[in-house]
């Protein structure tokens, strides 16, 4: 130990200073940790538009496909589905689409650009199982006042044939629409909007 | 000359290494108390389960493949190809249900004889980190067959992480590594699975252990026996773990291992409850099996999410069901640890608290109709009562002093004469005939078997008061 003792302030400050120092780049390092956790430019790639065939789509059934490893449904309504999604509106707990997911085109009553025709990601917006097609009326296991929909078999959340939620279950909104736009009459594209914003 | 060098050899390594303290402070002079009973098994089973998951998930590696095209067939390849594979798996996947079994068991032994109160409060938060590092080990080694069980309980699962506001969808996006599970969520959820979930565990066990060595076992009497000691400092009450509890458990180990056995040759699937039938069809990103349940040992907290109806709120509830067992310590104000001298408040809503949570895990296995729902809501209202409201009713609660030693517990032969005489309460001798000679059969006796029931009933009320 030199004669002139201990500078306090000066060993203080250094302390401090490499303390610093070591959460810096800790803080640095660990950008690059944490980020590789991302999905890969690969993955990202991967989100290219799909197309469907519907030329062969009976009335009243559902079409699967997939987009981005998500299910996407088609489904084509009858006017009798359509009078009951006109109406039976109560039950719903976002009947105009305000808080939920879907391109401009599809932000109506019926929630599609063709009444008849409604296209929809499969999954529910609870935790996102897929639902189960359940177009019957007042079936046993879903009550009386079940007018036709999508049943999810997770939490039990109920939407109508228009993918509109009922209130008081899990799901907070309506089932996503994704952007999507018809090539023919057809033929959709899904992935890609009809103008530009929604692509 | 032999035996010479062993001990120079043996000599060179202590004078070395704190081997002999280390044993002797961990094992040949670690005091237990005497009175451990059934509930004292669990720790160590839970340590020989831990040590079953390690030697067969090493194994099961050497043949499982970490890829979405390649998972599913490689478990069937274990199953059917590798020799012995089908054990060594039916070994994984059954030590998983039985780690929890063990686990919820050891936890419920802290809840009747208070092992979480002062001053083991620090046991207890570490045990509760244990069983969150369990339990994400458990949900990400179910992911890793790539069957549709695993496929969509994983979506349904980091789906939760979207529900927190604003970060959610970011959050959840940066879990999977996609858009959607796939590649390469299975394959992160290896690294995690394999390796750094288990690191975490094994240093969670060992501060688990350290910090109970430091304050020692509590016991049935919930009597800490460092507080009367011989003239050479041990516990009175106390004997050495070691070999005193090592041969103990050793029995304790071989009945678990008949049930373990059990399991794994005759029942390896539980009828769907360890290895769900859903679970042998590949993952399906495009259809949810028309009835979707996460293995049982998740099932009440699972219920708890569903009981809500708002999806954020639901995370809370489901989040928070496991945070108010880390506040445990603090939420009881009671001055007695074990329920044996606990006021018949505590008694009562234990009884009301386990209830609900096999409750709960009944119902987070059925599909959820509106009954179901009501009933799940009821029962996590009980839940949440137990631990909320504990602070209020500890209080209030008449305890029963306290002995300064241990007791003695009756031993089953001290009970033999008692069942003796409760068995000829319950049956009478009836003379009959036959060919001429007298027998007599001992009849069931309907005025004793009611009496003998009005007794017990006494005796749990009075025990209750």
């Amino acid at each position: 130990m030199s004669e002139q003792g201990v500078d306090n302030s000066k060993r203080q400050f250094l302390t401090t200073a490499l303390t610093v120092v070591g959460a810096v780049g800790t803080g640095y390092i660990a950008v690059p940790f944490l980020s590789q956790m991302q999905p890969s430019t690969k993955a990202k790639a991967a989100g290219a538009p799909v197309e469907i065939d519907i030329s062969k789509i009976e009335p009243g059934q559902l079409i699967r496909a997939a987009w981005r490893g998500k299910p996407v449904w088609v489904l084509s309504r009858t006017p009798a589905v359509l009078e009951i999604l006109a109406t039976d509106t109560a039950k719903l707990a976002d009947p105009n689409s305000l808080e939920s997911n879907q391109p401009e085109s599809s932000q109506n009553e019926f929630r599609s650009i063709k009444p008849e025709l409604f296209v929809a990601v499969g999954l529910c917006t609870h935790l996102g199982c897929s639902p189960t097609f359940r177009p019957e009326t007042a079936p046993n296991d879903l009550g009386p006042d079940w007018k036709g929909g999508f049943f999810c078999p997770c939490h039990g959340s109920g939407f109508d044939l228009a993918g509109r939620v009922v209130k008081g279950v899990p799901a907070p909104t309506n089932l996503d629409v994704p952007p999507h736009r018809y090539i023919t009459d057809t033929r959709i594209m899904v992935g890609e909007g009809s103008t530009e914003a929604e692509a | 000359m032999k035996s010479k060098y062993l001990n120079e050899c043996g000599s060179w390594f202590l004078d070395r290494f704190p081997m002999t303290k280390l044993w002797n402070e961990h094992m040949a002079q670690y005091y237990a108390p005497k009175n451990f009973n059934f509930w004292y098994f669990f720790g160590s089973l839970a340590l020989l389960v831990l040590v079953n998951q390690f030697i067969t998930g090493i194994l099961l590696t050497m043949n499982y493949k970490p890829d979405a095209g390649l998972a599913f067939d490689s478990v069937e390849y274990i199953m059917r190809e590798v020799p012995w594979g089908w054990l060594v798996r039916y070994m994984h996947s059954t030590g998983a249900s039985a780690f929890f079994i063990v686990v919820y068991l050891h936890m419920f032994r802290g809840l009747i004889y208070g092992s979480y109160k002062q001053p083991r409060e620090l046991i207890w938060i570490f045990g509760m980190l244990i069983f969150l590092a369990l339990m994400a080990e458990a949900f990400m080694g179910y992911l890793l067959p790539w069957g549709q069980m695993s496929y969509w309980g994983a979506q349904v699962i980091i789906s939760l992480f979207s529900a927190i506001p604003i970060i959610g969808d970011d959050l959840s996006l940066w879990v999977r590594g996609d858009y959607v599970i796939s590649d390469a969520t299975l394959n992160r959820f290896f690294a995690f699975h394999v390796i750094a979930i288990p690191l975490i565990l094994i240093m969670l066990v060992f501060l688990h252990i350290i910090a109970l060595h430091e304050v020692g076992s509590n016991n049935p009497d919930g009597i800490e026996i460092k507080e009367s000691k011989d003239p050479w400092g041990h516990p009175v009450d106390g004997i050495p773990f070691h070999p005193y509890y090592t041969v103990k458990d050793i029995v304790g180990v071989a009945v678990f291992l008949f049930f373990f056995a059990t399991v794994i040759f005759y029942m390896p699937e539980m009828g769907g409850y360890f290895l769900e039938h859903a679970n042998f069809i590949p993952a399906d990103p495009l259809a949810t099996p028309e009835h979707i349940a996460p293995v049982w040992y998740f099932t009440p907290f699972y219920a708890i999410l569903r009981a809500v109806p708002d999806k954020f709120a639901g995370v809370i509830a489901m989040g928070g069901a496991i945070v108010v067992l880390f506040l445990l310590p603090w939420l009881d104000r009671s001055p007695v640890k074990s329920i044996r001298y606990r006021g018949g408040i505590y008694k009562k809503a234990l009884a009301l608290f386990v209830i609900s949570f096999l409750g709960l895990g009944y119902l987070g296995m059925q599909a959820p109709t509106a009954g179901a729902t009501m009933a799940a809501r009821v029962f996590t209202a009980i839940y949440f009562g137990f631990f909320l409201l504990m602070p209020v009713y500890t209080r209030w609660e008449k305890t029963k002093p306290v002995p300064d030693r241990l007791t003695e517990q009756p031993t089953l032969e001290d009970r033999i004469p008692g069942l003796k005489k409760a068995m000829s309460k319950m049956t009478k001798d009836v003379p009959v005939e036959e060919n001429g000679h007298t027998v007599i059969h001992k009849r069931p006796n309907p005025a004793g078997i009611a009496n003998v029931g009005v007794n017990i009933a006494k005796k749990v009320k009075g025990s209750l008061d």
